[in-house]
């Protein structure tokens, strides 16, 4: 009898010819964030994806298995011999775990039984399974409309019994949909979206814009902070460091000033796009909701975006702030987040942003700078930062 | 160059007091509660160094503790007080400009039913000795008054309040805490009239991780940590011998060379903000800026600016300062001592706080000036519209 983790994927399984590069995929992330723990036996089979966790702290293995993209849910269960009297035995073990730990009256046993040439029927199984740990525990009854607790019984290769589902975050594994570059702010939007695109399946880069002297050094440490917790869901991230401070300056003295904020946006478009380009990203990634902020019109928007060619994904755009700051809650990037520190966004905030602005008139004050140097000077001067999950 | 002008933050510890603590660490590793001869050593050591600290203080030997900081010599000094005198009343009084060491112990004791008064402070940051007599009453039981204000330097009367003490029935403990004026201005306890003082190691050259209080001889004070005994009951817990003996080391550097350090410090200062005056415009001095101010701090508004970004922007030149507040846009958590004095709102967002020591040389304070000067200017030339 073995320690298991049964973990279950989800719109891997919808995929054609594709689907074992898919699962292979899974399988190596697994593996990669168990690493630290030592040299689990993570294997593939019928459907499922299983990890041997037998001496491992079950807690820890499942933090981290529940972080890789593509899962859907997860079970801890006991392995064991395709044998009635086992299974029994087994059922009984967990059941009597299970009420020490909380308060369960009721249950019901479910029952698969994936190889058919096992000589009970589910609902036969789920009868004497059921009957069997009835008849052992004095205060337990059935329930099967509202059961407090629902008991598996898997028949496979191997049968294993278990009571728990805990949910995954889906999507799809890392590294199946190419590599995003992410405008990563130290607020609560952009690490959001940054996890939303990986959890499609992207992988992470990140550029971030400070105004250092105007900026504190403490706001950097932020994001790497920041990319640090996203790093444990996807992977080591690469930030570019970019002092906005220069070109805000030309901006400021040769701009109107209700349209600083939107001029600075299409430096930072046009700046992450020539970084992604060199590295080979497909995408540009920002935090961008509509209507949260004077930038984040529609016109705003459309403004920024005719600064780039390639496609532009913000996964929050249709997203309200409470909703945002719930997934930030979840994937554990919140907290730091809040932490205040400025950012190049509010050092020159004009006191009435333009809401509306058009594409014409922003190109003209745009042609009072020179954006090619200044957008050369801003790439060449930039700070690279490896983020490690190890650190 | 690197000029280091945040000495009320923290200052660089003597390298006499360097290697004095490693010693206490290599050589002098016994526990001094232990009575073989590797124990007597260090007890012996502790005691030079509990000597030179009380020299430097003016002192006696048996009236000072170590602690583990400025923190904890003002909480052992406030709630060991008010402990100890509990049956006698319910009242305390300090001022809003304390150090939240203080601050904070106040707002639990109030949790805890006891009166704090909060005395006002004028203009340039000190308090008002009538407001303060009339605070006083049969169940005062502790006033707490720091010496020199950390932010902006200014000296309170406490040697005043001490002498109006002294004519009180009820006998208020007076409680100062003493760890910007230690070193800073020549004052003893007695000449005080303080029966509590606090001090800290790190703030005067020596170690952080140590301080001291100044207890006045028969006064009861009740421990807040309890434990072997060490320290006369006081404060238990094996002492930090390379602490104790750094701040040995560097009490005894202050107490030698005490005039001239200071005769340097008030031209350091005196050079430093002529000079600020004369070539920047719109600025404020805030507090006193000779009489009755301590010679090592000087807080100035730039207006128009923000304090954070003339902070980072020295930085880039080598220079290190604090701002008068610990502001943040998002934040609002703008310094209680500049809002006490009544500061204007971009008074407060544009004060910087310099903070010289006797190691600073004049080369460095004209560095820092010139830099100063150009920074503001470029500052103030982006920010202006």
């Amino acid at each position: 009898m073995k320690r298991i983790l049964i973990v279950r994927y989800g719109e891997i399984a919808l995929k054609g010819l594709n689907k074992s590069y898919f699962i292979n995929k899974l399988v190596k992330h697994i593996k990669a964030n168990l690493s630290d723990l030592g040299e689990l036996k993570v294997w593939h089979s019928g459907g499922l994806v299983y990890v041997d966790m037998d001496g491992y702290d079950e807690e820890e293995v499942i933090e981290k298995v529940i972080k890789v993209f593509g899962i859907v849910s997860v079970s801890p269960a006991y392995e064991m011999k395709k044998d009635m009297e086992t299974i029994y035995a087994v059922a009984l073990k967990h059941m009597q775990e299970i009420i020490e730990e909380d308060e369960i009256k009721t249950f019901k046993v479910e029952s698969r039984r994936g190889d058919k040439s096992f000589p009970m029927k589910s609902p036969e199984i789920s009868r004497m399974v059921g009957g069997y740990v009835f008849n052992h525990i004095e205060e337990l009854k059935v329930d099967v409309h509202h059961p407090d607790l629902m008991l598996y019984v898997d028949v496979r290769e191997k049968a294993y019994v278990y009571s728990k589902k805990i949910a995954g975050h889906g999507g799809l594994p890392l590294g199946t949909n190419g590599t995003a570059m992410v405008l990563l702010s130290g607020g609560i939007d952009s690490p959001v979206a940054a996890w939303m695109m990986a959890k499609r399946g992207m992988n992470i880069e990140a550029v971030h814009y400070h105004s250092y002297p105007f900026t504190s050094e403490r706001a950097k440490e932020k994001v790497i902070d920041l990319a640090r917790i996203i790093a444990t869901y996807c992977g080591n991230i690469r930030i570019h460091c970019v002092n906005l401070l220069p070109i805000q300056k030309e901006i400021n003295e040769k701009c109107p000033e209700d349209e600083m904020t939107i001029l600075s946006r299409r430096f930072m478009m046009k700046i992450a796009e020539r970084i992604a380009k060199k590295r080979e990203c497909h995408a540009l990634v920002t935090g961008e909701s509509i209507g949260q902020v004077a930038s984040q019109t529609i016109q705003g928007l459309t403004v920024t975006n005719h600064a780039v060619e390639i496609p532009v994904f913000r996964p929050l755009i249709a997203l309200d702030k409470v909703d945002i700051m719930d997934i930030a809650k979840k994937i554990d990037t919140y907290e730091t987040s809040i932490l205040p520190h400025e950012d190049c966004c509010t050092v020159f905030l004009p006191k009435r942003p333009v809401t509306k602005p058009r594409v014409d008139k922003i190109l003209q004050s745009e042609s009072k700078l020179d954006v090619e140097a200044l957008v050369k000077e801003a790439v060449e001067n930039m700070e690279v930062i490896e983020v490690s999950i190890e650190e | 160059m690197e000029v280091y002008l945040d000495n009320s933050a923290t200052t660089k510890p003597n390298k006499e007091v360097v290697e004095m603590m490693l010693k206490g660490l290599t050589d002098y590793y016994g526990n001094p509660s232990s009575l073989h001869h590797k124990g007597v050593e260090v007890e012996k050591l502790m005691k030079t160094a509990r000597k030179q600290l009380a020299k430097a203080l003016g002192a006696r030997e048996q009236e000072i503790i170590f602690t583990s900081g400025g923190t904890e010599s003002n909480n052992t000094a406030i709630i060991g007080a008010v402990e100890s005198k509990k049956r006698k009343g319910k009242k305390i009084i300090t001022t809003k400009i304390e150090h939240p060491s203080v601050l904070n112990v106040y707002k639990n004791l109030e949790k805890k039913g006891y009166e704090v008064i909060y005395l006002d402070v004028d203009s340039f940051g000190k308090i008002n000795i009538e407001e303060l007599k009339n605070y006083l009453s049969e169940d005062t039981i502790l006033i707490s008054i720091m010496h020199v204000n950390n932010e902006v330097g200014t000296v309170q009367p406490v040697e005043e309040i001490g002498k109006i003490i002294k004519n009180c029935t009820n006998k208020p403990i007076l409680h100062v805490d003493a760890i910007q004026s230690f070193g800073k201005i020549k004052f003893t306890p007695s000449k005080l009239g303080a029966d509590l003082l606090s001090i800290s190691g790190h703030k005067v050259h020596g170690p952080k991780g140590i301080g001291g209080l100044y207890i006045k001889k028969n006064l009861k004070v009740t421990p807040i940590i309890y434990g072997g005994n060490q320290e006369t009951g006081i404060r238990s817990g094996t002492e930090n011998v390379p602490g104790i003996l750094g701040l040995g080391e560097a009490s005894k550097g202050l107490y030698e060379n005490i005039d001239s350090n200071l005769e340097k410090l008030w031209t350091l200062k005196n050079t430093f903000i002529e000079h600020v005056k004369n070539e920047i415009a719109d600025i404020k001095i805030n507090g006193y800026e000779r009489e009755g101010s301590a010679p090592h701090i000087a807080n100035i508004s730039f207006l128009g600016i923000r304090g954070e970004v003339l902070l980072h922007s020295l930085e880039q030149d080598g220079i290190y300062v604090s701002t008068g507040s610990a502001c943040s846009s998002r934040k609002n958590t703008k310094s209680h001592v500049l809002n006490a004095m009544g500061l204007k709102e971009d008074e407060i967002e544009g004060a910087i706080r310099f903070s010289f020591s006797y190691h600073n040389t004049q080369e460095e304070i004209d560095y820092a000036v010139d830099k100063i000067i150009k920074s503001v200017k470029d500052i103030r030339k982006i920010m202006k519209r």
